[in-house]
Formats: structure tokens, sequence, C-alpha cells
């Protein structure tokens, strides 16, 4: 058996937008039927790259999401295509076929990742077929993964022990993107931002330096996680829920005790927390 | 109907090239055969790295259809309709005439014509012509080849280069521990294996290695930067934007100083070493010389100011403590220094003097015992295991240019026109003559050529009349550049002719445009990332050392001819056809001779190299790294394979390129030539900047202007001709039907002025003004504006007019003339004063 997927690991994603402008390259101007009709020069994006800013200065985070097509094992582009205009292989991919498709508007409406688009010209619907012309025809991977220069996107088969794609996963906790739409993606990301809270510590009376080692706790929505400020009196916690409320409690021997609440409708950055001595 | 693939290569990496009917269809990198790679492993603690059998190009280059087709290329000859040769030739008009197509034979009449008439009028010395300063990629056709060959031909006035992207380096590091064959740069060997090694971390001071790539090779650094992340190596950035290399190492310390004080952060951890004594005195007793006259500095003993973190504070508005704890981590761990791409690069140092910032990176290394493992000086984008047998000619070789390689040529045309023009003054020569400089350019030769002094217009040679303007975009990335109008417009150039393939920022100042075509369309050889001349081995910024059979793979678009052809088609008609192409040489004659010339035929012969379009020359399976500066920290003779030092394989080896051949933190090379310059002192200096932060003009402009190399184009190129790049945000942002470049503002510098995240923004100062997209963002520091350099799109309001308001983004026209200091004569975009309004026009 083949069963195709795609590892996106974000932290490895520098947002270089290789892999946007091969998929522009491959698909554009170039008629790949019955897989794919040629993507027109303008208005398409079968490789969304999200760019996703969080906190504030001084301390800023960025991070880059590439959405493609998800192949969606359960896909409601499928589900409401007529006449077989949407199909999916065995191995995962899900062909819009350019043919059957025309004039099925609805197609592009129907996907909640907004990863269909619709080609006025040729009055049909298209999206990232994971270049399956090109891996019917022997080559090993799509084109974006082919362009990745970290690694942070790999594709392969998941029914090979072997294969790059089986090693990563094998030490990465990953997820679908949006679980909640329930259309069992072939996707899997690793690393989606989620919320953070971050800080510096100073001891107020040994400013002079940056105040390392200071135990910081953060408290709420059922998890408790501990960590010290780095070197240079920082810390952050990360992957926290979205709208939630938290409780920071930054303690070190001799200084008084601060206890900081916050919500994070948005990421959070306390700034100084300035501990005073006992 | 079926699919051809040929080879080529590009300034972001090697290509396949599929063409079917004659069309190009897919760019994809290079695809060669998996048996070809022998992949290097370098092992650190535990763990075997190594890159997998690919090439990864630039993004850009992924996009080189849509700049091969574009609608911007230049189809025809034309020439200006209110130009005549024989009548009247309205200069003023330059940048709003409108032009009228004509046929090739009429464009090289008319090209020839003036250049014989100029020729015969004044003297060879009144024709003078400028490149860009990169080319499409090829060595048979780089700019350094067929446009020099014929220009020395006409013995015209050459334009010397400023050593732009690297300018304090060049004028002031090269006088703290020599290197000036490699411009001020240092050598750049297998820093990758001591970084993974043994470094604990590392200070990216004024570098963005993601964005900027090691100039040609792409991304294929990248990985290596993300086994640094996984390897947990420290990362501290100082830059006045949290930049996109930055953005990857999310746990990375930023650090944002104003613009211009880089060198008194510097100053201060100087001072804490020194305080502390955390520094290594061996290393400064025994590899270097001057430090007695540069510690009392430091302490405040010749001036009065100690250089504390709390006085840096104040100067930087960066915290004390941060200052402290940075200079506590820097001297107990072992700390690699990045100070810009290629180890020595950086904003930093094109900014008022400059040269001091660049000095003090030297010069706190060499305080931690520069060379000793996990303490180098190291882009990240540069030093990977390779070959370093195989000779193979680069563009900047003299063996690798048609213009001056007796490897390839019998007949090696020599100018003895003497006059020379400064790049950075050439519109100020042209409109208000004499101009005078130091500096021969890039001053590889020695330290000596940096304080040689020129004069324009030189004894017996004639004022510029003619200009050849050879590919490129000034308006992007120059300083001051609406001079650069201004010249065009001067009745002082009596004809102006413009090459190249894009309708580019200057291409509408010409009176004749000539259409090139590029290196798809043409026969060439070149390799990946390899620049020779004083930039050697710049292929360790490879995974892969790779020389690509560059194959012409479509005919010339349009009316295009190739760079060559255009130059023997005018020689034809100057009746020096046989000593330009030297006996009728056509190009893929020079790119068999090139190859000849080579170490390539011990490795492969040529059919196969010509039909397979591609050599993949492999690290030696028992690779002996030779890591860059150990041999000087260890007290040895110069191990590395840094040919063009020439002190290397002599009874100096074990010397650097100083004069003492130490490193030197009172210089003997500036003490010997400009004791009394206080702008660039024998030891270095924090100056305040002549415009930066409290300086004159400040309270009419009270933000500072950014302006990097930029992420999404190589400098000009494919920008504005390459419209995907428009898709992407970071390069240009679509508004009101039109792609903006954006300009990046702190939320407070934004609310004060009523500007909103999408606005359209005026920036300006007295020097002219450039509308922007604003992106409001807190990877700004307060009182800085980010907008990259090298918008390839100069569009004034007003076409024609030199004060006009530009709206393609050249936020060049805002910097300043002033150079570096009295005697350095470089670029200084750095030191700029503006302001910003929303543009409600």
């Amino acid at each position: 058996m083949t069963r195709l997927s795609m590892l996106i690991d974000v932290t490895r994603c520098s947002g270089c937008h290789n892999c946007f402008m091969a998929c522009r390259d491959e698909h554009y101007g170039n008629d790949y039927a019955p897989y794919s009709a040629p993507q027109p020069a303008h208005g398409q994006f079968w490789m969304q790259i999200k760019e996703i800013e969080r906190g504030a200065y001084p301390r800023p985070k960025l991070d880059y999401v590439p959405i493609p097509c998800q192949h969606c094992a359960d896909a409601p582009c499928m589900q409401v295509a007529q006449d077989d205009a949407v199909y999916r292989r065995d191995d995962g991919v899900v062909i819009i076929d350019p043919v059957k498709a025309k004039g099925q508007r609805q197609i592009v409406q129907a996907c909640p990742y907004r990863v269909v688009f619709w080609n006025a010209e040729l009055e049909i619907p298209q999206k990232c077929a994971l270049c399956a012309h090109r891996l019917d025809a022997g080559d090993k991977q799509p084109r974006c993964s082919e362009a990745c220069p970290t690694g942070a996107m790999v594709f392969g088969d998941l029914d090979d022990p072997q294969s790059e794609i089986s090693r990563r996963l094998a030490a990465l906790e990953t997820e679908v993107l949006h679980p909640e739409y329930g259309c069992s993606p072939l996707v899997l990301y690793h690393g989606i931002p989620r919320r953070f809270v971050a800080g510096e510590v100073v001891l107020d009376d040994a400013d002079d330096a940056c105040a390392q080692g200071v135990k910081v706790v953060l408290e709420g929505e059922g998890v408790r996680a501990e960590t010290t400020s780095d070197v240079f009196g920082q810390f952050e916690f990360e992957g926290l829920a979205r709208n939630a409320a938290y409780r920071v409690t930054v303690s070190h021997p001799g200084y008084v005790l601060r206890r900081i609440d916050v919500k994070t409708q948005t990421d959070v950055d306390l700034g100084e927390i300035v501990l005073t001595a006992s | 109907m079926t699919e051809q693939v040929f080879t080529n290569c590009t300034n972001c990496g090697p290509v396949s090239v599929y063409v079917k009917d004659g069309e190009v269809v897919r760019i994809r990198p290079l695809v060669a055969d998996e048996a070809d790679f022998r992949p290097w492993t370098i092992e650190a603690d535990g763990v075997k790295y190594s890159p997998p059998k690919k090439f990864n190009l630039a993004p850009m280059a992924h996009a080189e259809r849509r700049r091969l087709y574009s609608d911007e290329r230049i189809r025809y000859p034309m020439k200006r309709a209110d130009f005549d040769p024989n009548g009247a030739r309205n200069p003023q008009n330059r940048g709003k005439s409108p032009y009228v197509r004509i046929s090739w034979d009429e464009a090289l009449d008319v090209v020839s014509g003036e250049i014989r008439r100029v020729k015969d009028t004044y003297g060879g010395s009144a024709i003078s012509g400028l490149t860009s300063s990169h080319h499409n990629w090829g060595i048979v056709g780089y700019k350094m080849g067929p446009f020099s060959r014929f220009m020395n031909l006409l013995e015209y006035t050459p334009v010397l280069d400023n050593p732009d992207s690297w300018e304090g380096w060049h004028w002031g590091a090269t006088h703290s521990y020599g290197f000036y064959w490699r411009l001020g740069m240092p050598e750049p060997f297998d820093q990758l294996e001591d970084a993974l090694q043994n470094a604990e971390m590392i200070v990216l001071w004024s570098n963005d290695p993601d964005s900027t790539r090691g100039t040609y090779s792409g991304q294929e650094s990248a990985l290596w930067r993300t086994w640094l992340k996984e390897k947990g190596v420290q990362m501290v950035f100082i830059d006045p934007f949290h930049n996109y290399t930055n953005a990857i190492f999310d746990k990375a310390k930023w650090i944002a100083p104003r613009m211009g004080t880089d060198a008194a952060l510097a100053m201060a951890i100087a001072y804490v070493w020194i305080t502390e004594d955390t520094y290594d005195k061996k290393y400064v007793a025994e590899r270097t010389i001057g430090f007695d006259e540069f510690k009392p500095y430091v302490l405040g003993e010749t001036d009065g100011v100690p250089k504390t973190p709390e006085w840096a504070a104040e100067e930087c508005d960066v915290q004390a403590r941060v200052i402290r704890t940075l200079a506590r981590e820097w001297a107990a761990r072992r700390t690699i220094l990045s100070g810009g791409a290629r180890g020595g690069e950086g904003g930093a140092c094109r900014t008022a003097y400059g040269t001091e910032w660049a000095r003090m990176m030297v010069l706190l290394q060499a305080m931690q015992g520069l060379g000793k493992p996990g303490r180098s000086i190291w882009g990240t984008a540069m030093g990977a295991p390779t070959d370093f047998e195989t000779w193979f000619p680069a563009y900047a070789d003299p063996m690798g240019r048609i213009s001056l390689s007796k490897l390839v040529a019998d007949f090696i045309p020599v100018n003895p026109t003497k006059q020379r023009l400064w790049r950075l003054t050439v519109p100020d020569a042209i409109l208000d003559p004499p101009v005078s400089w130091y500096g021969a350019g890039f001053c590889g030769q020695s330290l000596e050529q940096q304080f040689e002094h020129f004069v324009y217009p030189a004894e017996g040679c004639s004022e510029i009349k003619l200009f050849y303007r050879y590919g490129g975009s000034f308006m992007g990335t120059m300083s001051d550049t609406s001079k650069w109008v201004r010249m065009y417009q001067s009745p002082k150039l009596e004809f102006v002719v413009n090459q190249d393939i894009w309708y580019n920022s200057e291409t509408r100042m010409a009176d004749v445009i000539l259409p090139a075509c590029t290196n798809f369309e043409r026969d060439d050889v070149g390799e990946f990332a390899a620049c020779g001349g004083y930039t050697t081995n710049s292929h360790t910024g490879n995974n892969f050392r790779v020389i690509v059979r560059e194959k012409k793979c479509i005919e010339p678009l349009w009316e295009s001819r190739s760079d060559y052809q255009i130059f023997a088609d005018l020689s034809e008609r100057l009746g020096l056809y046989d000593e330009f192409t030297d006996g009728g040489k056509t190009e893929l004659d020079w790119v068999k001779l090139f190859f000849e010339a080579s170490d390539l035929p011990k490795l492969v012969d040529w059919e196969t190299f010509d039909r397979k379009g591609y050599h993949i020359i492999n690290a030696p399976e028992d690779y002996k790294p030779t890591p860059m500066m150990r041999w000087f920290a260890e007290g040895r003779e110069c191990d590395t394979p840094d040919l063009m030092n020439p002190k290397r394989g002599t009874d100096k080896a074990h010397e650097l390129g100083t004069y003492s051949g130490k490193i030197e933190f009172s210089s003997e090379s500036l003490k010997a030539h400009f004791p009394d310059d206080e702008e660039r002192p024998v030891h270095p200096k924090y100056i305040r900047s002549w415009e930066g932060y409290l300086s004159e003009g400040y309270d009419r402009y009270p933000l500072q202007l950014l302006s990097p190399h930029p992420r999404f184009s190589f400098h000009c190129h494919y920008d504005k001709h390459t419209d995907w790049l428009d898709d992407i945000p970071v390069h240009r942002i679509k508004k009101d039907g039109y792609a903006w470049w954006p300009a990046r503002i702190h939320p407070d510098d934004a609310e004060a002025r009523g500007v909103r995240n999408g606005d359209i923004v005026r920036l300006y100062n007295d020097r002219g003004s450039v509308l922007c997209c604003a992106v409001v963002t807190g990877r700004v520091r307060p009182g800085v504006v980010h907008s990259y350099a090298s918008s390839a799109n100069y569009d004034p309001l007003l076409p024609g007019n030199a004060g006009a308001i530009d709206k393609g983004g050249c936020v060049n026209i805002l910097t300043p003339s002033r150079m570096l200091s009295r005697n350095a004569p470089g670029m200084t975009p750095n030191s700029c004063l503006i302001d910003v309004e929303k543009w409600e026009g």
C-alpha cells in the first residue's frame, strides 16, 4: 500500500517562499490533463504561505505556515461535486477533474481551507494536485517539497517505514490544521503557533546584569508549566490556549514574590517584571 | 512535441530548463544524477551532519520564466524620439522623452558613429561606461568579459566600483587584520564544522544570512542554520530590525541599538572584558599590537569618557544590563561573531564612520582569541567542506575574463587611459568637476591602493562626453540617487547608450537603447556561486561544488542579441572586429577554451560535460579541515587554501596581511599614511554619526532609515520584471492597482503620525520623497523605518523631473552623498534621517 502524506514542520520554515514559487512555475501555463489544467499567471495560490507575527517590540515572534490543498480523506469538495468531478485516489491524492468539474463553482466554496480557486477563463475550480502528474511519471516528490531547503516540507509514503517522512514523524508531535472541520487531512503539521506568555525578569537591587535562573510558573486551563529565566532574564511559555486565563508566578529567594494574572486574548508580553528585595 | 531539458545557472543557483516547442515551460533546481553526489559528513557531539543530494535555489530563481518572458523585456533597439545625432539632441528631456523603435542597422550605425565621433574629437578618455555590480551568470558573457574587452579597445575611462556591500570592512577592518586580498572579508574555511563542533553562542551583528544568502549560493546554507537551531546554540541578533534569520531562531535574544551606534556598543563590550579581566590576554600579547594604545581610550583615560555599559546604554538605547550580560556571555562561552553574510559585511558598515564598527568586530573577536575553536568571524553562509584542488575560472578571476585571460585569448587589449571615475561620484564628476578621492576601487592588491589619490578630470584626459550604461538600476542602489537623473539631463553628456535585457530605472534615460538577451538565450559555462578574484572559494557556501554547461535553451527573444554579439557588431563597424572577437571566436569557442584551460578535463572530457551539462566535484573522502585563522591563533603558517594571501608559502606565512603581521589595535598602516585622521583614527573610536540620532537635521527629520539588502530580489535583479514577487507581501504589497514597496514602522511612530498598517506613506527628507506601503510592526525599533534598498522600479510621479516623488520604492533617493569619512570614500546609506507622513494624494 501507498499512503502519501506531507509533513510541514513550521519550526523549520523560514518563509523563503521557494515552495510557492516552484508551484507556480510547475503549473502556470502547463496543461497536465487529466490531472490539472494550467494555472493562470495570477490570482491562484495553490500553495499559500501564512505569515503570523505575534507579540510586540522588543520580543516579536514570526512564524510561517505553508498551506497547500490538505487532500482530505473526507473532502467537502468531493461531497458537493457532481458527476464524480472530484475523486480521491488510493494513495490519498484528491484530484479535481479539469473536464468534469466545469461550471461547478460550489466546489470552490465548499473548501473550508480556502485552497480551491475559480478559473474564470476556463470556468473550472482548480487546486493543488500534489503534482500527481510528476509522481506517476516517476518523480519522488512534488515541486514544493523538492524546493524546500530546510526540510520543513517532507513528502512521502507513510506505509514505508524507511521513508524520510516516517522517520521524521517517529520523533515529532503532529496535528492537522483545523481538526474541527472533520475533513481528515492528509497533510500533517508540527509547530503551529498558538499563544505565548513571555516577559523579562529584573532584580531591582541587582540590575547591573540580567536576572538569569529566576523561577517562573504558569498555571491555568488545567496545566502547570515551570521554567527559569534565561541568561538575558527572559522567559516564555509557548503553545498556550487562546482566550484563556493563566496565573504567572515569579519567585526568587530573597525577593518578594510576584503574581500576575493574564488572559490570552492575544499573545501576552509582560515586559519587565521587577522583583524587589524582601 | 517532446520536452527537451537544458542545464544552466543563475545568481541564485544552478537550474534545469525544460523547453517544449521552443518555449521554456519549467525551471527547476538542477536535476543531477544521485550517483554523482557524495555528500560530506561533519560529526559533532555524536551527531552526523550531511546535506541531502540536491541544490537549493533562492526563491526568485523559481520564477525565472516570468523574468525571461517579462513584459519588461527590451524587445527592439529604441531611439529617443527627440534625439537626432545630426541635429537637436535635447538632453534635458532624457527621462521623459518617448521612444521609437529602430532597426539594428540604424542603432549600430548611430552608436558606432557617436563612438567614432567622440573618440576622434576628444579621445578615448571621453568615453565612459558603467555596469551593475552583478550580471547574469556565465563567465564568457559576464560583464567583466565582453564589456571590458570592448571598452578597453576604445581606450575608455573606467569607473571604479566602491566596495558597496562591505565598505567599513574594506576601508577599516583591513587595517586591523589584513585580508585586503579579500577586500576586508575574512577567509571562510571550515567554519561550518567549527561552529557545529565548538560554538556555544553566535552573535549575528548586522547580519540576515537567510536573506542575503552568502551572495550567490541560494538557500544552500539554510539547512546549516536549522542544524544550529536544533542543536540549541544560543543566538544573539544585533540589528535595529528583527530580521528574517532572527525570526527563525525564536529563542534568540534581539538587541536593537540606534542606528550608527554599533561601535559604541562594541566599545562597552571591550570595557567589560578589560575591567573584569575576561579577555584572552595571552593572545592579545602574542598575536596583536597596539593594545596599550587602545585600552586607555576604552577606559576613558584619554578622553575622559569611560566606555561603560551605562555610557553605551545612553548612546545606543540598549539597557546596560543587557550589554554587560552579552559581554560576559561572549567571554565565558565560545562565541562566533557573525558580522555580515560573508563574515564581513552588514549594514552597520555602510554608515558614517562605518570603518570603526568593522574594525571593532575584528578587535573584539581578537580579544577572545580569533581563530581558536568556536572563536571565529563567520557569516553562517560559507565554509562547508569542499574540493579546493580543481581550478575552474570564475568571473572575477583575471583568468576567467575574455578581457584579460591569456589562457583563452591570443590578443588582450590594453587600455592606456589612466583617468578614472569613482562610481559614487559619477554624477558629481559630470555635473560639477573636478572630483577627487582616495582609493583604487576594490583595493585587493595592497593596503596602499586605498591611499592612491585620484583626480578627475585627469591631466591630458577629456571630460566624459559619451556614457555607456550596461545593465542595472542605480536609482535603487546607489546614494542620493536623484543626482543621476540630473546627470543624464546634462548637455555635457552628448550621447548616452543603455544596453540591458529589461527596462530598469535608468534605461529610459538613454538616447539609444540596445536589447540584450539572458544567459538562457546564449551559450556559456559557469560554476555555482563562484566569484573568484577577491572572493576566492565562495563555493564554500554551497553544499556541493558544480560546474554547469550553461546551454542556450531558446533563441534570443524578439530582437535581442547576446551582449557579446552586440559588442562584436559594434566592433565590426569600428574596424575592430578581429580585435574584439580575437580572430572571430564565437561564444561557444570561448566556452571550450575556458574548459580546456581549467582543471576540469582531468575529471571529465568535453563531450561528456557538454552532453550531461554539469559536473559535480565532491569534497575528497579524506578531507582535512583547515579552519579559518586557526593557523594564526596557534602561531603556525597559513594552511588554508587562501591562495591570494601573498604571504602564504613564504617565510612570513604565519603573518597576517597587516604591516606588523599581527592584529593591530593601533593600525600601523593608518599611522603611516593618515596619522592625523580624526575620522578613521589610528586606533578605532566611537564617533557620533553626522546624520543620526541628535545630529544636525534630527530636529526636522527624527526617523532613521534602515535600507538593507532585499530578501526577494538579488539587488535589483528580479524585482519589477518578475511579477510573481509582487504576490509576496514581504517584497511588494498590492494596493489600488499598484505593487508598493513596503516601509516598516514601529507602532509608536506610526500612531504619532496617524499612520495605520496598509496606508500609503511618503518617506521624505531634503533629498527627495518616496512613496511606500506602511507595515506597522513591532519588528523594528522605535525611531527606525526599515525599507529595503534595491527597488528596480524608478517610477517618478513626474517622469524626467529629478525632484519628483518616486512611487516605485527607490529609497536610495533619500540617502546621503557624504561618505564614510574624509579619506574613506565608501557609501553611507544607513546614515539617513527622514520623516514619514500619510500620503493622501
